[in-house]
């Protein structure tokens, strides 16, 4: 049983337990499960600097914010006792390729060769940590949600804008994995 | 800190453009009341690292067709998540405090296709999705800190010129 924890969890485990996180926030308290949200309610919470988007008890959103802490400390605390002991197994032709640019560690869930500290002074880095996280923060409030909130919540509710926007997602994702960020990469 | 007090009606209409609560609940909470949303996040982020969807070379495969993780993760989610919907709908099933649950529409507008492709992008680069950002700090990556706050500026930096973008 141990060892079945401790190994990676396949997808028909994960997704089902995932999906459930919908009716588990309808049922506690009413709430539409969405985390990019969480980023808005910063903002609001700390510099809302008179931007009517900011504008609004944020105080009542509070929730959504102990939500995402509490992803935080579930993934700490998964990773410091239900570690999976080996490497990230990685398709043989993604290793392949990736080894090209220099990623040849998969032993953590990062690649922890081009995303460190020390990257972020050099191009690379710079465009995959905070350009990266800038076009994740951006995207997701112009887009109005995110993968939970649109692919998950809204697909789940049936909300024909949330396909639109999934559809986006994917699309974008598949011309950056593919044609763009080899060339990020190889800088 | 004073927050501006919109009537309702304009209050309800921020929170619409968001996947906020806008069924108010009339139940006055305290703030550990809040801490049940955490317990369900400490499950969720277990979830997240144990099935490597926090992992960016998931995410690679996902983008390159090389590998169903992924795509078996987000539709057997949402098909469950689906069913979790239809039933509470056809049963009436309340919360645990007897509220009716009230599920808010999305009205279309051009950003979530802008604001999608643009987010696509970075998905794709960094490996992760806001979700996946804290839990990818909490499986230590702490540079992945700076990420959340350039996540942050970036949602920042929407809302300033969010009047000026095309919708």
């Amino acid at each position: 049983m141990l060892e079945f924890i401790r190994n990676p969890w396949p997808w028909y485990v994960a997704g089902p337990l995932i999906g459930l996180t919908v009716p588990a926030l309808l049922l506690v308290g009413n709430k539409s499960f969405g985390i990019s949200s969480s980023l808005r309610h910063i903002c609001a919470a700390c510099l809302p600097a008179n931007i009517p988007f900011f504008q609004y008890n944020w105080r009542k959103e509070l929730w959504n914010l102990f939500f995402v802490a509490g992803i935080l400390v579930g993934a700490a605390l998964a990773t410091l006792f239900l570690a999976n002991p080996d490497p990230v197994v990685v398709h043989p032709k993604l290793a392949a390729d990736l080894a090209q640019y220099g990623i040849t560690d998969f032993s953590k869930l990062v690649p922890t060769q081009v995303v460190n500290w020390s990257a972020l002074l050099t191009l690379r880095g710079f465009l995959m940590i905070v350009v990266g996280g800038f076009l994740i923060g951006f995207g997701t409030r112009y887009a109005g949600g995110c993968t939970s909130g649109h692919a998950i919540m809204g697909l789940s509710t049936l909300q024909w804008p949330s396909l639109v926007a999934t559809c986006c997602f994917m699309v974008a994702g598949i011309l950056m994995a593919n044609f763009v960020l080899p060339f990020l990469l190889a800088l | 800190m004073s927050t501006q007090v919109f009537p309702p009606s304009v209050e309800e209409e921020i929170r619409h453009q968001d996947t906020m609560c806008v069924n108010e609940s009339v139940i006055e909470h305290r703030w550990y009341d809040n801490l049940k949303y955490m317990a369900i996040g400490l499950a969720f982020g277990v979830v997240f690292v144990k099935a490597e969807i926090i992992s960016w070379f998931r995410i690679q495969e996902m983008f390159r067709f090389q590998s169903f993780h992924m795509y078996g993760v987000i539709g057997s989610a949402v098909v469950v998540g689906m069913l979790s919907v239809l039933l509470i709908r056809r049963f009436n099933i309340t919360t645990i405090e007897g509220e009716t649950v009230v599920l808010a529409s999305k009205t279309f507008n051009k950003g979530q296709i802008y604001g999608g492709l643009l987010f696509g992008f970075g998905w794709a680069i960094t490996g992760a999705c806001p979700g996946p950002l804290f839990a990818q700090i909490g499986n230590g990556a702490s540079v992945v800190l700076v990420t959340l706050f350039s996540a942050i500026v970036g949602t920042w930096v929407y809302g300033y010129f969010r009047d000026k973008l095309p919708h």
